[in-house]
């Protein structure tokens, strides 16, 4: 399900970051870094995430000198069970909310979504927003903060931001070209501390039917990324789109999870990035930028998700996973 | 792709995790821990002046109470980063699993977010250790009369 997008236009984006963002390679495409704690001055931890997101939605319409009258939906969507940061940081816009669920896929669910209702000029203008923070998924998904457990190398590690990117159907330089919606996956993995083995196939396909449907080669794009598949998970894709689908990945690909840290300075970060802001951080980001500066022309993004519960994973089910594709085109004046 | 020729590429790409290193410094950390549970079990039976066992419980609730502060004041977990199973499994691992749990719902009140979690670590141990006790005791009653 692949479809071409003729007026969906990219406005501006802002990304704000957490304690160990800051140490990122790519630490200077954020707009706003909270190194000291994790807490940012709010009570609790969940009230810390919903910060991040309310205040990157806040940021994203004073950098696009936009009034929150002029934005008439916000696309979001988080890790928390029943994307609770989201309602509540969206709770005092005043504007209208649709909530998405794709875990780490979110940011590109969300920009589908979007486009499709500009392109069918529905909407004018659509705010996309996503958030996570290291500390609420420890807490949630995995073993108490304070217990510091030890985890195997291939496990990621939760990236702390919020996200939010205007589009617009005015014209900009930057145009959202196409979208592709994945199919939820399973190859049989189970390991929760291998989730690049498990989102790869989802990438992977998704990857294939986005270049089938529109009758494209790999080579047709300057740089393709995939969303959080981490250090391990990057091999196993290019091992397994090549078996399975034939199409090689070479220099132009590469892994936001695997980019987003410094990986040899911080030593506690083993396989790479994760979350659903992990992806927006270097997409919204970098890509963002050298996509302005015309350093690149054609990208093809595709975020992963690992559709993953305790519950159903404790009760011996596989570990579903979903990607999400969209390509950002540079527009030729 | 069958699941299993998939799981054959996931096991290529696989960290190879320092298992001999992780046992030695575990081994090491533990021993060093009991050894410093001996000193204290000797220093308190030489200053109260009292038996060893019960310098014994003088020794388990100084070491519970230090593992409670230590993760209570947030660095205690970098010990377990460091120690490993040689801090976990000792009754430090114990203390720290309640204490950790207990500080991670610490916003949600006392009764819905520090009772009902303290045992979310520990009830597993708690529940298997006293019933096992119950039946080795039982072996024992059986094959020694209880001796």
């Amino acid at each position: 399900m692949t479809f071409k997008f003729k007026n969906a236009y990219i406005e501006n984006t802002s990304l704000i970051a957490g304690y160990y963002e800051k140490l990122s390679p790519y630490a200077k495409y954020f707009d706003k870094i909270y190194e000291k704690d994790f807490y940012f001055k709010e009570k609790s931890l969940e009230q810390a995430e919903t910060k991040l997101l309310s205040e990157s939605i806040d940021l994203l319409l004073k950098k696009s000198k936009k009034t929150k009258d002029e934005i008439d939906v916000i696309i979001a969507g988080d890790l928390l069970n029943q994307i609770t940061s989201s309602s509540y940081a969206i709770l005092n816009k005043n504007i209208p909310f649709l909530g998405v669920y794709s875990a780490c896929a979110t940011s590109n669910e969300s920009i589908i979504i979007a486009s499709a209702m500009i392109d069918t000029k529905h909407i004018g203008n659509a705010i996309c927003s996503t958030s996570s923070h290291n500390l609420t998924s420890e807490k949630q998904f995995r073993n108490p903060i304070e217990y510091g457990g030890l985890k195997p190398k291939t496990a990621t590690f939760t990236a702390t931001g919020g996200a939010s990117i205007l589009i617009t159907s005015k014209k900009t330089d930057i145009k959202i070209e196409s979208g592709t919606i994945g199919k939820i996956m399973d190859l049989g993995v189970k390991d929760a501390n291998n989730m690049g083995a498990v989102m790869a196939p989802a990438a992977a396909d998704t990857i294939a039917r986005h270049l089938f449907d529109l009758g494209r080669d790999i080579n047709y794009y300057d740089l393709i990324l995939t969303g959080d598949l981490g250090i391990f998970g990057k091999e196993i894709l290019k091992e397994f789109i090549k078996k399975d689908y034939n199409i090689i990945l070479d220099s132009r690909y590469d892994d936001c999870g695997a980019m987003l840290y410094n990986l040899e300075k911080q030593k506690e970060i083993t396989a790479g990035g994760s979350g659903p802001v992990c992806a927006p951080l270097i997409n919204y980001g970098f890509v963002y930028q050298m996509l302005k500066k015309k350093h690149f022309k054609k990208v093809l993004l595709v975020t992963t998700g690992a559709l993953f519960s305790p519950t159903f994973l404790y009760q011996k089910n596989n570990i579903l996973s979903i990607a999400h594709a969209i390509s950002l085109e540079v527009v030729e004046k | 792709m069958e699941k299993k020729k998939y799981q054959e590429i996931v096991k290529r790409h696989v960290a190879k995790e320092n298992k001999k290193k992780n046992a030695l410094v575990a081994f090491l950390i533990g021993g060093l821990l009991g050894a410093f549970g001996n000193l204290l079990i000797e220093f308190y039976s030489y200053v109260f002046d009292i038996s060893s066992a019960d310098a014994g419980i003088y020794m388990i609730i100084t070491l519970v109470f230090m593992a409670c502060l230590f993760t209570a004041l947030g660095f205690f977990d970098n010990f377990v980063k460091f120690g490993r199973m040689g801090i976990i499994i000792p009754i430090t691992g114990f203390a720290h699993s309640m204490q950790s749990a207990t500080l991670d719902y610490k916003n949600e009140g006392l009764v819905l977010g520090f009772g009902s979690n303290m045992f979310k670590l520990a009830g597993t141990v708690i529940l298997y250790g006293v019933t096992s006790a119950y039946f080795f005791g039982l072996i024992r009653l059986i094959i020694t009369g209880g001796v």
